[in-house]
C-alpha cells in the first residue's frame, strides 16, 4: 500500500502523518522495555540514569546488580522456588489439558459448552478472586494435609501454589491444542486403527507429533503464567514458596536495590527467547497443516 | 477368480451382508451382527461420547475441585453470618422474643444467657472476633465486647472462691469430676452431643475428640446449667487444650451456676455421695446478683438498648448485610440506610474502576486501532516484523512492564528527566505521573494493548482491500470510503478487542497496587486489603462476588459476539 503517484499534497500529508503517529505507538510500546536494560547496569542504586551513563562514561556502568542477583540468597531462593514451580504445574495442566482437549475435540461430546466454559473460567476470573476463593480452600487444605497425613509444612506449600498454578494454566493448554485439533484430519487416525494399531499407540505415533506444536506452545503459555504470576501466590504461598514475581513486587512496592531492573532484564531476555520458539511452533504447525490438507 | 476366495474377503463384518434371512422392506434395517441397525448405532455413538467424557472427566474434575468449588464457598462466605448465633447461642435464642421498639431493656433471662455466652466466648478467646464482626455494621462494639471479655470473670471468680473457702473438696478436679460424670450410672448422651456441636461451632472445628466424660443423667436433671457449663467445659478441655478433664479444675462459671442453683434444687433423687456433698454446698452463702447491674458494672453500654439491638439483627444465620456494606449501604434495627458519609467509599471505588476501565479500553481502542490497520496493510514480512514490537510487550512479564513503568514516570523518572532536559518542565516541579490515576491508565494501557492489537488485526485481515477501491473508484472520498466501508467491517475486532481488555482491567491487582498510589486503585485492591490487612473476609468475598458477576455478564457477551472458541493466542 504505497503512496500512489497521483496522490494530492493532503494525501500525502496524511500518509506521512499516519505512519508517524503508528511509530510513535509502537515506540510507546517498546521504549518502557528497552529502558529497563541499561539502567540495569547501573553503578549506583537508583533507578534513574545518571550523568555518568549519559555520558556513556564506563564508570557509570557496572554488572554490580546482576552480580547481587546471583548471590544474594533471597533472589537465589526465589529464583529456586519459581524452577520448581512453575514446570510441575506446567507438566500437570499439559499432560490433562492434552487429555481433555483431544476428549473434547471428539465429535459427540456431551454438553460441550458447559464443559468448555469451565475448563476456560480460570482464565476469565479476575485473579484476585480466583486468588480470594483459593485462599480460602487451600489453607483448609493445607491444614488438612498437615495435620491429617502428617505432611511437611514446607512441602504442602509447594503443593498448594503448585495444584494453583496448575488450574490457572489449563485454559491456555486447552486453547492452543483445541485449535491445533480443528486442523487435524480424523482420517489418519482411521487409517492408523485400520491398521492395526490400538488407540494408545494411534495418539502417541500419529495424533501426538501432528498436535506438538499446539501442545509446545500451550505449555509454554502455561509456564509464562505459572513464571509470571504473582496474586494467587501471594495469597496460597507462604514465605517458603516466595516466587521470583513475588519477590519483584515487595521489591517494587518497597522501593528496593535496582536489582529488580537486572531480573527484569533477564527476564525481558527470556520473553525474547520465548517468543521465537512459540513463533517457529507456529510456521511449523502451518507447515505440517498445509500438508495434511493438500 | 473363484468363488472361495471371494468368501476368504469378506470374513470381516460387512455392511450390507448377504444375511440368510434378509430382512424384508418393512421390517428393520439389521447390522451385520443381526442387531437393528438403529441400536448398534446408537451403541457405538453411546461408546463414543462415553470415551470422550472419559478422557475429559480427570481435568473436569480436577478444575472443578480446585477453582469451581473454592469460587462457589468464596461466594457462600459472603452471605454466612454464623458467627454471631456461634458465639452467643443461649443470647440469640432468648433475644428472639425480645421486641426492641419496646424500648425495654431485655428481660434477665437475656442477661444471664449473654453472661454464660460472654463467659465461655472469652475462655477460647472468640469474644473478639465477635466483637470486629459486630463493628462493621455497629462501630464501636468490638471495644465493648473487649471489655466485657477482661471483666466477665469476677462475679464467677468471687463465686469459685466462696464455694471452695467453703467446701475446699470443690478445689480439686477430681472431686468435680466424680460429681458430674455418669460414672457407672446412666448418662445424658443427648446433652454431651449437644455441647460437642456447640463447641465445635464456636472454634470453627469439629469438637470430636475421644473422651471418657459423660454427664450424669440425675446432676443434668436437678441442675441443668451447671450440667451444661460443665460440659461445655469437658469439651473445651479435651479438644482445645489437649488435657483431661478428671484432672483439672473447670471454669469458675461452673461454681457459679452451681450456688445458682443449689438453694432451690431438689436433693432427694440423687445418689447418696451426691448428695452429702451438694448439701455441704448448699449451706455456702453467695448472693447472686442480677446479671443485668453485673453486665451494666463491666461496660454500661450493656444498659441500654443499641447493642442488644445489633445482635438481634444480625443474629440470622445469612445476612445480605456484606452486600449492603459492599454498596456503602447497611442494616440496621430501624432498616435499611446508608452508611455515613464518611465511610462511604465503595460506591465511589467501584464508579472509579468502572470510569478507569474504560479509560484504558478507550486508549486502547485509539492506539490499538491504526496499530492494527498498519499491521494487516503491510506486506507480510513488514507485518511480521513489526508484529514482533506487538508481541514482545505481550510476552514480557507483567512486573517487568510494571516497573518499567515505574522507572518511566516516576518524579525523578526518565520521562520527567527527558522532559526537563528539553526543557518543557522546570526541574523544581517536575509533573507528577505516578501514585494517581493516569500513572495506573497509562502503565495499564501499555499492559493491555496487545490484547486490543490482536483481534483488531485478525479481523482487519479479512477484510478485502478490494472494497477500499471499489468505494473510492465509485467517487467516494477517503474518509467516506474508510467510515462506510472499512470501518463497519472492523467493528466485531474492537468489540472483540474491548470486552477482551475490560475484562482483564476490571479486575487487575498488581499494576494499580504498584503505580496507583491511593486515588488510582482499583476495587480488586480493596478486596485484597479486606483479605490480608483488615480481615472483613465476608465484605472482601461481597466485593468479589458483584466484580464477578460483572465480568461473567461480560464474558457472556463475549462468547455471543466472538466465542470463546474463536480466542487466539500469540
Amino acid at each position: 500500500m504505497g503512496l500512489p503517484p497521483y496522490a494530492t499534497t493532503p494525501q500525502r500529508i496524511w500518509y506521512y502523518a499516519f505512519r508517524v503517529i503508528c511509530a510513535l505507538i509502537f515506540i510507546f510500546l517498546i521504549t518502557p522495555i528497552l529502558v529497563v536494560m541499561p539502567l540495569s547496569f547501573n553503578a549506583e542504586n537508583f533507578f534513574t540514569f545518571t550523568p555518568e551513563m549519559l555520558r556513556l562514561d564506563p564508570d557509570g556502568y557496572s554488572l554490580k546488580h546482576y552480580q547481587d542477583f546471583f548471590t544474594n540468597n533471597e533472589w537465589q531462593r526465589s529464583l529456586k522456588n519459581s524452577l520448581i514451580i512453575a514446570p510441575i504445574a506446567t507438566i500437570i495442566s499439559v499432560s490433562l489439558g492434552t487429555l481433555a482437549a483431544v476428549g473434547l475435540s471428539q465429535s459427540h461430546v456431551p454438553f460441550k459448552g458447559t464443559i468448555m466454559a469451565i475448563l476456560i473460567s480460570p482464565m476469565i476470573v479476575p485473579l484476585i478472586i480466583s486468588a480470594t476463593g483459593m485462599f480460602f480452600f487451600y489453607s483448609a487444605l493445607g491444614n488438612w494435609l498437615e495435620a491429617t497425613l502428617g505432611l511437611d509444612r514446607d512441602f504442602v506449600g509447594y503443593v498448594k501454589v503448585i495444584l494453583a498454578h496448575a488450574v490457572l494454566g489449563i485454559p491456555f493448554v486447552i486453547i492452543t491444542v483445541t485449535a491445533t485439533l480443528v486442523g487435524f484430519d480424523r482420517s489418519l487416525t482411521r487409517a492408523a486403527a485400520n491398521m492395526g494399531a490400538d488407540p494408545v499407540t494411534t495418539f502417541f505415533r500419529v495424533q501426538m507429533p501432528l498436535i506438538l506444536p499446539g501442545v509446545i506452545s500451550g505449555g509454554l503459555f502455561a509456564f509464562i503464567t505459572s513464571f509470571d504470576e504473582v496474586v494467587v501466590v501471594l495469597f496460597v504461598g507462604s514465605a517458603g514458596q516466595k516466587t521470583l514475581p513475588w519477590q519483584m513486587f515487595t521489591g517494587l512496592r518497597e522501593q528496593i536495590s535496582p536489582t529488580i531492573l537486572a531480573v527484569a532484564t533477564l527476564l525481558v531476555g527470556i520473553s525474547i527467547l520465548l517468543l521465537t520458539v512459540v513463533e517457529l511452533l507456529r510456521r511449523r504447525s502451518e507447515r505440517l497443516r498445509g500438508i495434511v490438507e493438500s | 477368480m473363484s468363488n472361495a476366495k471371494d468368501d476368504d474377503a469378506v470374513a470381516g463384518p460387512v455392511p450390507v451382508a448377504p444375511v440368510p434371512n434378509a430382512p424384508t422392506e418393512s421390517g428393520p434395517v439389521l447390522a451385520a451382527d443381526g442387531t437393528p441397525l438403529k441400536r448398534s448405532l446408537s451403541r457405538a455413538l453411546r461408546r463414543q461420547k462415553g470415551r470422550a467424557l472419559l478422557l475429559v472427566a480427570p481435568l473436569l474434575i480436577f478444575v472443578l475441585v480446585t477453582f469451581i468449588i473454592p469460587i462457589g464457598s468464596m461466594l457462600f462466605r459472603s452471605v454466612e453470618n454464623d458467627i454471631v448465633s456461634n458465639t452467643l447461642p443461649y443470647t440469640v435464642q432468648r433475644l428472639a422474643s425480645w421486641e426492641a421498639e419496646s424500648g425495654n431493656l431485655p428481660s434477665e433471662d437475656v442477661y444471664k444467657a449473654m453472661y454464660d455466652d460472654l463467659f465461655v466466648a472469652a475462655e477460647a478467646k472468640r469474644h473478639t472476633r465477635l466483637g470486629s464482626r459486630l463493628n462493621y455494621e455497629q462501630t464501636g462494639i468490638s471495644s465493648l465486647f473487649r471489655q466485657s471479655g477482661r471483666g466477665v470473670d469476677d462475679l464467677a471468680g468471687d463465686a469459685a472462691d466462696a464455694l471452695e473457702d467453703a467446701v475446699p473438696a470443690f478445689g480439686e478436679g477430681e472431686t468435680w469430676y466424680a460429681l458430674m460424670d455418669a460414672g457407672s450410672g446412666e448418662g445424658n448422651t443427648t446433652l454431651l452431643s449437644n455441647m460437642r456441636d456447640r463447641i465445635g461451632r464456636l472454634n470453627d472445628s469439629a469438637a470430636s475428640a475421644e473422651m471418657d466424660f459423660v454427664p450424669s443423667a440425675e446432676i443434668a436433671a436437678v441442675l441443668p446449667r451447671t450440667a451444661r457449663t460443665y460440659t461445655e467445659w469437658a469439651v473445651y478441655t479435651v479438644t482445645e487444650d489437649e488435657r483431661n478433664p478428671a484432672e483439672r479444675d473447670p471454669w469458675e462459671l461452673v461454681s457459679l451456676a452451681l450456688l445458682e442453683e443449689l438453694p432451690t434444687a431438689d436433693l432427694s433423687g440423687l445418689s447418696a455421695e451426691r448428695a452429702a456433698l451438694l448439701q455441704q454446698a448448699q449451706a455456702v452463702d453467695f448472693n447472686v446478683p442480677s446479671y443485668r447491674e453485673t453486665l451494666a458494672e463491666i461496660d454500661e453500654e450493656w444498659g441500654t438498648v443499641t447493642p442488644w439491638e445489633t445482635i438481634q439483627t444480625h443474629s440470622s444465620k445469612y445476612t445480605a448485610g456484606y452486600f449492603l456494606n459492599a454498596i456503602d449501604a447497611q442494616k440496621t434495627p430501624d432498616g435499611y440506610e446508608w452508611q455515613p458519609e464518611e465511610k462511604q467509599i465503595l460506591l465511589t471505588l467501584f464508579g472509579r474502576t468502572l470510569f478507569m476501565s474504560l479509560m484504558i479500553t478507550g486508549s486502547c481502542i485509539l492506539l490499538g486501532y491504526p496499530v492494527a490497520w498498519l499491521l494487516a496493510n503491510l506486506p507480510a514480512y513488514k507485518a511480521n516484523l513489526l508484529m514482533i514490537l506487538v508481541l514482545l510487550p505481550f510476552w514480557t512479564s507483567l512486573l517487568v512492564r510494571t516497573s518499567a513503568w515505574k522507572v518511566m514516570l516516576q518524579s525523578q523518572g526518565v520521562i520527567n528527566d527527558v522532559l526537563v532536559w528539553i526543557g518543557l518542565v522546570d526541574d523544581a516541579n517536575r509533573l507528577v505521573m505516578i501514585n494517581n490515576q493516569f500513572g495506573t491508565i497509562v502503565a495499564m494501557t501499555h499492559i493491555l494493548l496487545p490484547f486490543m492489537i490482536l483481534p483488531m488485526y485478525s479481523v482487519m485481515q479479512t477484510v478485502p482491500p478490494s472494497y477500499l477501491r471499489a468505494a473510492k473508484s465509485l467517487g467516494a472520498t477517503n474518509w467516506t470510503a474508510f467510515w462506510r466501508v472499512y470501518f463497519p467491517q472492523s467493528v466485531p475486532g474492537i468489540g472483540a478487542g474491548s470486552i477482551l481488555v475490560f475484562i482483564l482491567s476490571i479486575g487487575y491487582y498488581i499494576t494499580p497496587e504498584i503505580v496507583g498510589g491511593t486515588s488510582g486503585v482499583f476495587i480488586s485492591n480493596r478486596i485484597a486489603y479486606h483479605i490480608s490487612s483488615s480481615l472483613n473476609w465476608g465484605l472482601a468475598a461481597a466485593l468479589g462476588t458483584i466484580l464477578l458477576a460483572v465480568v461473567l455478564v461480560l464474558y457472556w457477551c463475549y462468547d455471543r459476539i466472538v466465542g470463546i472458541d474463536n480466542v487466539k493466542l500469540g
